[in-house]
């Protein structure tokens, strides 16, 4: 793609949802992202494939903001704001959701209470007044039906005692609540049954629009016959060595990682 | 063996012996009260304050509570404040009957006491006193140990304080609030003195709760004495709320007998320097007792439990949760007594307490403390000390929900394991509220 100057600018603002450029980034001094450059357009669903230890999993805390990462070069826009000068907090409100490959269990803390919390902090950050009870409890119940989740899990504790199944159908009826305009899913195919795999890639089809992108982390290639990806990515030690269409996953599928790593390894 | 008296606390020690002269002078007691006040000076004297080479004072200098010269308030009524304070009481959303207690003594503005079942006492230590009760007389002071510095000041100066009796196979429905309430700009000495009788299967819950009206400095003295018959239920919360530079010291002393089931939930929140001795001796078979605490500190917030649970018979159960939660430079102790005795065979005993660490200058001083002479029992006990889960911080604000309030979120979850056994939605709830406050 090659745009003149003006023009550039222009659709910048307009279509780039995620830019990410020459990112890098340490954990305890170590570098695992090795200057990634990638970006996504709304209505785009990119998927990032990668052996164990590529920078896959560290790609999606950094973007999400958690703690324990330097950040040594590089800048990321979302929606045309600095996405790495913000909280995790205010990236989830600006449109940013990641789906964990771990989602945390928190005794205690009811899961009704907590998507209130949510919703509303999302809110606050909009100067939009808080939602009431009732509107609330109308919201979520319609979008259980979405990951075919059971209501009582409004009830109970965040994550507490759920089934592998069941915190990455919770994962995405959350995505569902908060409507991101990015969402990535973090190996949200691992520990899931195919049943499972269906309802999950299915209420991720769902909430699909022209408007928002999804990035999807996988090891396999199975997810992405159920989320079907317009581009592929594999990254490799801390870079992405390789781009192309759906047909890279499959060609992955086939082959393994092993003539990619083969071949850079070498280099 | 005589203790050489401190300099440091000789003089307090002084005053509080000059304040009782004036104080047997002026407010004359039934002949038997008389007495247990004389002997209980005399102890006081004899004791002195302790320090902190004492072991069970180990880590909490009390020199600052023992030296605060206050003017001794003898009589006291609220008049025309009632109004003014009424506001600010704590747990009002709760439904019962409630005896108000301001400074240490009975303040009717402010206290209702609905109708009661028959042969139901609740009403204050003072007027049953008044009325010569055989009760208070036969059972005051006759399960706390008198050998305790606090509990002898208190029982020398006692004045006030909650008596209730429930007969045998009665039912209170509704709760009892006792409300002891501290105002006034000059710092003030009270000595609430609480006296419970649970006749057998008798049925009560009762809310104790300390706060005030002022910021200021003042000590608060109490002792609540419980006493259970066989098969006996209790529901205890104590809300300790006193003011930021408040001194509290008290002494819940509860007996279990045969078949009872007692819980005595200590909330946490309020004081400068708070020490809190909840002592259970189950004295019946297949008694079962539980002493939950939570504690909740800031600043330089000083708050030390000393827990004893005391198996005097055999079959028979405790539990004790303690959470604490300590912010700043706030220091929390926590020594937990597990006594079996001898003849108490067939012990179930569990005890755990967990600590949140907020601050890098936050301490916890944690001690279980079980001497077990029965040889077939089970005695459980853990401790955990932490910060709070940071996977669940993230998670939460990956959400959208701000740094700050996540971090409230999850204080509330922990400390929702003490809370959530209170069967009181109107103290849960306000308890939620305040730690939520105290969180901002």
């Amino acid at each position: 793609m090659d745009f003149s100057a003006p023009l550039c600018v222009c659709l910048k603002h307009k279509i780039m949802l995620l830019e990410i450029k020459n990112l890098h980034a340490n954990i305890d001094g170590k570098e695992i992202l090795r200057g990634i450059n990638l970006t996504i357009n709304p209505g785009e669903v990119h998927a990032i494939m990668g052996p164990n230890g590529s920078g896959k999993s560290t790609l999606a805390a950094v973007l999400a903001g958690r703690d324990g990462y330097e950040v040594t070069e590089g800048e990321v826009l979302f929606d045309g704001k600095e996405l790495l000068e913000l909280a995790p907090e205010e990236r989830a409100a600006e449109g940013l959701f990641l789906a964990f490959q771990y989602p945390v269990e928190i005794p205690g803390v009811n899961t009704q209470v907590f998507l209130r919390a949510a919703v509303n902090g999302i809110r606050k950050y909009h100067g939009q007044p808080e939602m009431d009870a009732l509107s609330f409890l109308k919201l979520i119940k319609a979008k259980t039906k979405l990951v075919n989740l059971d209501e009582s899990f409004l009830k109970r504790s965040v994550n507490e005692n759920f089934s592998g199944g069941e915190k990455k159908k919770a994962e995405i009826f959350q995505m569902a609540l908060l409507e991101p305009k990015v969402a990535i899913l973090d190996e949200t195919d691992s520990g899931l049954d195919i049943d499972a795999l269906k309802v999950v890639s299915g209420g991720v089809n769902a909430l699909k629009t022209p408007e928002n992108a999804t990035v999807v982390i996988t090891h396999y290639q199975r997810l992405l016959d159920y989320i079907v990806p317009d581009f592929v990515h594999i990254l490799y030690k801390g870079q992405i060595v390789r781009s192309g269409g759906k047909e890279l996953a499959l060609e992955l599928e086939e082959n393994g990682y092993d003539p990619i790593t083969a071949q850079f390894s070498e280099a | 063996m005589a203790r050489i008296q401190t300099n440091q606390t000789q003089g307090a020690v002084t005053r509080y012996e000059e304040a009782f002269a004036q104080f047997e002078r002026d407010h004359s007691a039934p002949a038997w009260l008389q007495a247990k006040r004389r002997e209980a000076i005399a102890t006081f004297s004899r004791l002195g304050f302790p320090t902190v080479r004492d072991e069970e004072w180990k880590y909490t200098d009390i020199t600052p509570a023992a030296n605060l010269v206050a003017t001794p308030i003898f009589q006291f009524e609220l008049n025309g404040a009632a109004a003014k304070v009424r506001t600010q009481l704590p747990f009002q959303a709760l439904e019962g009957h409630r005896l108000a207690f301001v400074n240490g003594h009975f303040a009717p503005d402010l206290s209702h006491v609905g109708t009661l079942p028959e042969g139901v006492e609740v009403r204050p230590l003072s007027e049953a006193l008044a009325a010569g009760s055989e009760r208070v007389q036969q059972a005051f002071g006759r399960s706390v140990n008198g050998e305790e510095t606090f509990v002898a000041l208190n029982t020398a100066f006692a004045q006030d304080g909650a008596f209730i009796f429930v007969p045998a196979d009665v039912e209170l429905a509704e709760a009892v609030h006792l409300l002891f309430l501290t105002t006034g700009d000059s710092a003030t000495v009270s000595h609430p003195r609480n006296l419970i009788l649970l006749g057998q299967n008798a049925k009560l819950t009762v809310v104790e709760s300390y706060s005030a009206s002022t910021d200021g400095v003042y000590l608060t003295n109490a002792v609540t004495e419980i006493e259970s018959g066989a098969g006996a239920h209790l529901e205890h919360i104590k809300a300790q709320l006193e003011s930021p530079k408040a001194f509290h010291i008290s002494t819940t002393q509860v007996g279990a007998a045969r078949d009872s089931q007692l819980r005595s939930s200590s909330l946490n929140l309020g004081g400068r320097i708070v020490r809190n001795n909840p002592i259970a001796v189950m004295q019946g078979e297949n008694a079962e007792v539980t002493l939950d605490g939570l504690v909740l500190t800031d600043n330089e917030q000083l708050i030390d439990n000393h827990t004893t649970m005391d198996h005097a018979e055999p079959h028979c159960a405790s539990h004790e949760l303690y959470a604490h939660v300590l912010n700043d430079k706030s220091v929390g102790v926590f020594n937990g007594k597990i006594f079996v005795r001898l003849d108490a065979q067939k012990t179930d005993a569990k005890q755990s307490n967990r600590t949140i660490l907020l601050s890098g200058d936050a301490t916890i001083n944690a001690k279980p403390q079980l001497e077990i002479l029965a040889d077939d029992v089970r005695c459980t006990h853990g401790a955990t000390i932490g910060q709070l889960d940071e996977n669940a911080q993230f998670y939460l604000q990956a959400r959208g929900i701000p740094a700050r309030e996540a971090r409230s979120i999850l204080i509330r979850a922990f400390a929702g394991e003490v809370l959530a056994s209170i069967t009181l939605d109107a103290v849960r709830d306000e308890m939620e509220e305040r730690i939520s406050n105290k969180l901002q």
